[in-house]
């Protein structure tokens, strides 16, 4: 490297229980340059900027800073020796006014001398117009402008690095234009920027230089005019063919009525968690798809579908029944199943057994002063361990004893003996073994060949071409295209993802 | 949260008001106290136009208005501190004790190293709290609440008896009067009484000043505020959120120790029943002082006038001849509950303008 390094890290590893966050990762950033981090989520960006910041320990690996050796224990640590950081969630406290914010935690002495913090953080503000004033309570504040604040607290900061943690997400364009114009600044200067965001374009916008992760392993480090988006997304997404034969049979198309009343169909739904109003129909018999990128809103989209997010507008019909949708239980009493894709936060109850896991679901539409009896209970589980072929000691296994693949069919089990008619999967296949995914890519198939219709969301484009019949691209929280027949292929598929520069201009 | 970027034009930024919910809360606290004192005044004449009647209300309180300033730093802090009630009570024991024995002449000893007992076990109860609750991260309330037992079983193993101090420059020193100039009144038979307040006010006044600065000008008060608020983002933002539990709870302990010690100069003796309850009327004290059981939110001054509100409310009731105990215990709920719906109201009318 002949270019001043300003920062090394080498051979990083990062263990959580039960997962590996990062394993031997390398990352070199150089002065005065903007480099991208991208990966999909849980490719390890973000545990990677945390273990650089001090918020985590590292397993293995180390650390230099212009050189030499460093041991960040602390995002105290990190501060001090010139490594700032805005995070991904705002990271500054709400009870506080601007000016505190932008600097408590590194001023010197004992007192706070306040008209001083207030008139310079005034004039940063100003500066960077950013419109807020120093004595304002922060939580009074916009996202954005907390956001800004944030980036101006670490703006001021004599840092040697300067790490932007998905930073734009809540900005509109002409705040971001104003944070690039900051970080070609900043650049100027010879200060390292760590850029992580999910924005394609911004990335081509604005910086030097990509490092790609994905599943906690260094991909490789490109230099931006040598990577085309396109490839940058096949980096991100990984193409790991399995030696598995398309399971899909050419029959399954034809056989979906195309024509009739669909058993699900959505008008400009619209949700809180920033999803541009979309229309979605999904007919007797058929396997669809939804995908993007990571922060796209596939899974928001879906979650508005079941009720899981606040749903704010739009009409909802199944089987051409207007119906209203505001709660998981109305879709469940609609017929819509939802398996929800963080499977340790809204889908396993830990301490239950597996068999109250099966039947959770099904009592809850029942309703919980009529239990069902012990034996009905029995035959139900024993039902279903077999169908799926749940490995469990007992049914009256805690389930949060078996592996994540057993978990998922646990779960799954619960959906299908509530007998749907619409099963959204969202990421069923995540975290678990190559023949448990190909049991349950067999399975939404045969659930789809006895005429109940399924969503089924996955990270692997690979599986979706095997499973779908069709997809809805999203980018941005908005639906960007429908493919299907032909069109189901990789290279298109991903062309779709990424978007071309022609049509991203607003 | 919907993002209105759009919409943050400048017009925007001059309407919205710059108060914090700090400040806020100081404020209705305070009004409301005035309201209420007004209204007293008004209505019920006797004894609340007399400056004394005032002081008095002072008098009686210096104690809980210690424990209170203690009790609002660590629920800044987002924590809490049951046990300071019976830290008092042990306190109050442990220093009759000892200077019924000086009295006696069984030990050395005089009224500053009696001082310096109580403080030490106000202290100490503040470390080992606070260190359980900040580096062992166990919960604050449980934490507290088996100090809250251990003080109470002390303090019947100190004595199981009431102890009345005898000792000589310890009474002295009770019964000193410190005079307000100015604002004494005339007795019936027309003497001139004039207005007084106890040793222990002076004290009491003093950490509530003392504290007020602390909170409003070091670094460690203002990061008692940022680990309140949020207690991730203050660990971000360089902030050792162990050290600032830590202590909170330390002070709180010595506030224990020194209310503690107010309670004893003015009881003059030492029993099991002491104080009892006290930590309750303190975390009432402080959430009428506009302090958030949540944290980040919270106000000395508002505590000293929360400290009054409730102690006024109280002689209120006395002066409507309801004299039972169980009716200003009735009143002070429901004035929780009022406040409450006063603070929670205004909070969410504010939010909903942003």
């Amino acid at each position: 490297m002949m270019e001043n390094v300003v920062l090394e890290m080498r051979g990083i590893c990062k263990y959580f229980p039960g997962v590996r966050a990062l394993e031997q990762v390398d990352f070199t950033l150089r002065e005065g340059e903007i480099h991208a981090l991208m990966g999909e989520n849980g490719a390890g960006k973000s545990t990677l900027i945390k273990v650089l910041t001090g918020v985590y320990p590292k397993d293995a690996g180390y650390v230099t800073l212009s050189g030499a050796p460093v041991h960040i224990k602390s995002p105290q640590d990190a501060q001090n020796i010139g490594i700032a950081t805005v995070y991904q969630e705002i990271t500054l406290c709400p009870n506080l006014t601007v000016a505190e914010n932008m600097y408590i935690g590194r001023t010197k002495g004992p007192f706070t001398n306040w008209s001083k913090i207030n008139s310079d953080s005034d004039r940063l503000l100003q500066e960077l117009g950013i419109p807020a004033r120093a004595k304002d309570q922060l939580g009074n504040c916009s996202i954005a402008v907390q956001q800004m604040v944030a980036i101006a607290r670490a703006v001021d900061m004599d840092c040697k690095v300067l790490i932007l943690d998905e930073p734009t997400s809540s900005l509109d364009e002409q705040e971001v234009q104003k944070l690039f114009k900051l970080m070609r600044d900043l650049k100027s200067k010879g200060v390292g920027i760590i850029f992580v965001t999910h924005f394609l374009e911004q990335v081509y916008e604005v910086c030097d230089r990509i490092t790609v992760l994905r599943d906690g392993m260094l991909v490789g480090e490109y230099i931006i005019e040598d990577l085309p988006r396109v490839q940058l997304v096949s980096k991100m997404l990984g193409k790991d063919f399995d030696d598995m034969a398309e399971i899909k049979s050419d029959s399954d198309a034809e056989k979906v009525d195309y024509d009739g009343t669909p058993v699900y169909q959505a008008i400009n739904l619209t949700g809180t968690t920033g999803i541009k109003p979309f229309n979605f129909e999904i007919h007797k018999g058929e396997v669809n798809g939804f995908t993007g990128l990571l922060g796209s809103g596939r899974s928001e989209s879906v979650r508005a579908i079941f009720g899981a997010d606040r749903v704010t507008a739009g009409k909802v019909m199944v089987n051409g029944r207007t119906v209203s949708i505001r709660k998981p239980l109305d879709a469940m009493r609609c017929g819509i199943s939802y398996l929800p894709e963080d499977r340790k936060k809204d889908g396993i109850v830990g301490d239950l057994s597996v068999r109250d896991n099966i039947i959770l679901a099904l009592q809850v539409m029942k309703g919980f002063f009529k239990p069902f009896s012990r034996a009905q209970a029995e035959k139900f589980a024993d039902e279903y361990i077999e169908l799926l072929n749940i490995k469990t000691a007992s049914q009256d296994t805690p389930i949060k004893s078996l592996s994540g693949g057993n978990q998922q069919k646990v779960i799954l089990a619960r959906w299908l003996l509530a007998n749907p008619q619409y099963l959204i999967l969202d990421e069923p296949t995540r975290g678990i073994d190559v023949g448990t995914k190909v049991e349950i890519q067999k399975l939404v198939l045969k659930l789809a060949s006895e005429g109940k219709s399924v969503t089924f969301i996955s990270s692997e484009i690979d599986e979706m071409i095997r499973t779908c019949s069709r997809l809805v691209v999203l980018r941005d929280g908005k639906v960007v295209g429908e493919l299907k027949g032909d069109d189901l292929n990789q290279n298109k598929i991903m062309a779709t993802i990424a978007g071309g520069e022609s049509n991203d201009i607003q | 949260m919907s993002v209105n970027s759009n919409v943050l034009g400048e017009n925007k930024l001059k309407k919205r008001s710059s108060l914090t919910d700090t400040n806020l809360l100081l404020i209705i606290t305070i009004a409301v106290f005035f309201t209420m004192y007004a209204c007293a005044v008004i209505f019920l004449k006797q004894g609340f136009l007399k400056p004394q009647m005032f002081f008095n209300i002072l008098n009686e309180n210096a104690s809980l208005l210690v424990l209170s300033c203690g009790m609002t730093l660590v629920m800044i802090t987002g924590g809490i501190d049951i046990s300071v009630g019976q830290v008092t009570s042990l306190v109050c024991m442990t220093c009759a004790v000892y200077l019924q024995k000086v009295n006696d002449g069984l030990i050395a000893g005089n009224v500053f190293t009696s001082m310096c007992i109580a403080l030490a076990i106000g202290l100490a109860f503040g470390i080992v709290q606070g260190f359980l609750v900040a580096y062992l991260e166990f919960q604050p309330f449980i934490v507290t609440l088996a100090g809250l037992f251990f003080a109470k079983g002390m303090t019947t193993i100190v004595s199981s008896d009431r102890i009345a101090v005898t000792y000589e420059p310890f009474v002295k020193l009770c019964r000193t009067e410190v005079t307000i100039p100015f604002l004494g009144s005339v007795n019936k038979k027309g003497i001139y009484i004039p207005a007084y307040v106890e040793v222990g006010v002076v004290v009491a006044l003093a950490v509530v000043i003392l504290l007020f600065c602390f909170l409003k000008w070091t670094k460690l008060g203002r990061n008692f505020y940022a680990v309140g608020g949020n207690n991730q983002s203050a660990n971000m933002l360089g902030i050792n959120v162990k050290l600032t539990k830590f202590l909170a709870h330390v002070l709180c302990g010595l506030c224990a120790g020194i209310g503690g010690y107010l309670f004893f100069l003015h009881a003059c003796s030492g029993s099991p029943l002491h104080a009892q309850g006290a930590e309750m009327n303190a975390i009432a004290s402080s959430i009428i002082g506009g302090t958030l059981l949540s944290g980040g939110v919270g106000n000395i001054i508002g505590t000293l006038f929360g400290v009054l509100s409730l102690s006024t409310i109280k002689n209120i009731v006395t002066s409507l001849g309801l004299d039972e105990a169980w009716w200003t215990n009735i009143t002070v709920g429901a004035m929780l509950c009022v406040f409450l719906i006063i603070q929670s109201a205004i909070l969410a009318i504010r939010n909903k303008k942003k």
